[in-house]
């Protein structure tokens, strides 16, 4: 069986533009302008097409463009589940094609639900939620209809290296998602500036959560415009710059791992030192986004980068599972039976 | 008897006036010290909006002057005035959406009266109210329309109402079962007119109530005086 090339090109833009999607609904965010458009699944009352141009103003320009935009990666998981459908003879891949369209759907939905109902917390942060859900199923997608994982034979990596490395693959895959859906909740329940300086925490490496503390934190929010912050609010945030310290831990060990092993080819190797390189933009954006006092661009550039940190070490998990075999265990350690004679 | 109703609410209030008499509450507020510094508001992201203003706009959030006169506070009786009811005025509040900023910044009305909600600017806005005793609510507010009304039926402390389509956009209404309340002036004063007659409390309300909490006061009205009753509102910094 070999790969439908088209396919896989058609299955990559889609994948490609989930990931703009993500920026533009970042911006929705980051702008506050997800009810600058009080109706849905119209626009101003008008069907969301014909909405003019000239009306795009304020919020509205990042609000509609995300609907649009969401719109066509609707329509291009639509036309993917539909090829895949025809095309390719692997039931597994068919029913994901499937599961990708029922979720941009999904997607959809709840995107039009936070609107009607005002931005509800959780239906907000399960929105952000599923959108890096389906941007991995996209990827997936993209990866299981690609010359590559047609590709036979695996490369034998030896019993602990090869452990080792899975353990630390989906150590940093699970950290960076864990980590994307407690941003997920830090950016809906607005606790993103409940500490305003970096890289300490309200003045501490570990902050206090005490009255006294807290009143440091929110007197500085005052003499800054800002809104105060309860408890909750700053401990969500913590709780963030401690993950993101976790996760980086995983990706840079991951990368260690797999740089130093002769066993592992080149290309997975970058895949490791580049992962690196996402991770330093991503807490660099992330400072940026606290000092800043959330300067839009910069914050949605911090969402964005984090969802292709994710997207990337999951293929890099993918690549280590289909390309890397456990080596059969040494021969030393196997019963021979003498020639002629079947072993026992 | 809806109409009963408010006729015999009616004649209690005349009639309490004549018995007791009415009054008046006025006063000025004060803030000692000074407001976060403002940042003047960028709205280039609407053409419409930037081009409405020759000067620097600045938040509303803390309108002190220079003698510390303390703008856009609430006034409010909040207590003495159990078990008396008040006809609903028929006159509509104007709430505006002018060079996209609120006019008034704050606001109060009566419940069942009407909020007259304006659109005077060539774009468009969003009405977005985070109430919460009364529904909140989302509302599109083309430039070619240019009223609508809005009614709340039951009495809330203040909230806000903010434009999502122009973030700067915000605005603090509450919502009265008496017509006892006012909001201050540039000048920091207020009036509160033909009170009947009796003792109350009367509260200070500011939008940055975590710095500047609401103060309470107790005033006697007397038939036909004005009694004076100022406030002086200082931010708080809590030590422990």
């Amino acid at each position: 069986m070999t790969n439908n090339r088209p396919l896989h090109l058609f299955a990559n833009v889609t994948a490609v533009t989930t990931l703009g999607l993500i920026f533009a609904g970042a911006l929705v965010t980051s702008t506050g302008s997800g009810l600058s458009v009080p109706d849905w699944p119209n626009t101003y009352g008008r069907f969301m097409f014909a909405f003019p141009w000239s009306d795009m103003v304020g919020g509205i320009i990042f609000e509609h463009s995300h609907r649009m935009i969401a719109s066509v990666v609707g329509l291009l998981t639509a036309v993917l589940a539909v090829w895949i459908w025809r095309s390719d003879a692997r039931a597994w891949v068919r029913w994901l094609g499937w599961a990708a369209l029922a979720a941009v759907i999904v997607q959809g939905v709840l995107g039009g639900l936070t609107v009607l109902f005002l931005l509800p917390t959780p239906i907000s942060v399960l929105h952000g939620a599923l959108a890096q859900t389906f941007f991995l199923i996209a990827i997936t997608l993209a990866y299981v209809t690609s010359r590559e994982f047609f590709q036979t034979g695996r490369i034998p990596v030896s019993g602990g290296a090869h452990h080792r490395l899975r353990r630390w693959a989906w150590a940093a895959l699970g950290l960076v998602y864990l980590q994307l859906l407690i941003g997920a909740v830090m950016r809906h329940t607005g606790s993103g500036l409940a500490f305003t300086d970096f890289p300490l925490t309200g003045g501490a490496l570990w902050p206090s959560f005490g009255p006294a503390a807290m009143e440091q934190v929110n007197w500085a929010h005052w003499q800054l415009g800002l809104a105060e912050a309860t408890r909750g609010q700053m401990m969500i945030h913590f709780l963030h710059r401690l993950t993101a310290l976790a996760a980086s831990i995983a990706i840079v060990g991951l990368a260690l791992n797999l740089w130093r092993n002769p066993e592992i080819d080149r290309r997975l190797k970058m895949m490791g030192a580049v992962s690196v390189v996402l991770l330093l933009v991503q807490i660099s954006l992330g400072a940026a986004t606290v000092l800043t006092l959330r300067q839009y661009l910069i914050t949605s550039g911090h969402v964005w980068n984090g969802a292709a940190l994710l997207g990337w070490s999951y293929l890099l998990v993918l690549r280590l599972l289909r390309h890397y075999a456990l080596e059969p265990a040494p021969a030393r350690l196997q019963v021979l039976a003498p020639e002629g004679v079947p072993a026992a | 008897m809806k109409y009963t109703m408010r006729y015999l609410s009616l004649l209690a209030v005349l009639g309490g006036s004549m018995l007791w008499g009415q009054g008046s509450i006025s006063g000025q507020v004060k803030m000692v010290g000074s407001g976060p510094p403002l940042r003047a508001i960028k709205m280039d992201a609407d053409p419409v909006c930037s081009a409405a203003h020759t000067k620097p706009v600045y938040p509303e959030t803390v309108t002190v002057a220079e003698d510390g006169s303390l703008a856009n506070v609430i006034i409010s009786i909040t207590a003495g005035l159990e078990g008396q009811t008040f006809a609903t005025p028929t006159a509509v509040v104007v709430l505006d959406q002018s060079g996209c900023q609120y006019l008034p910044h704050v606001w109060g009305v009566m419940a069942g009266q009407t909020l007259e909600i304006r659109n005077s600017d060539a774009t468009m806005h969003n009405i977005h109210s985070q109430s919460k005793v009364n529904r909140a609510f989302n509302i599109a507010m083309p430039k070619v329309i240019k009223k609508k009304n809005q009614v709340f039926k039951k009495a809330e402390a203040p909230f806000k109402i903010k434009c999502d389509v122009h973030p700067w956009m915000v605005t603090w209404g509450a919502v009265f079962d008496h017509p006892f309340f006012a909001v201050t002036d540039a000048a920091g004063g207020y009036s509160l007119e033909n009170v009947p007659a009796g003792t109350y409390t009367v509260q200070a309300w500011h939008e940055s109530s975590k710095r500047l909490p609401a103060q309470t006061q107790t005033v006697t009205v007397t038939d036909g005086a004005a009694a004076g009753l100022d406030f002086t509102f200082t931010p708080v910094r809590r030590r422990k």
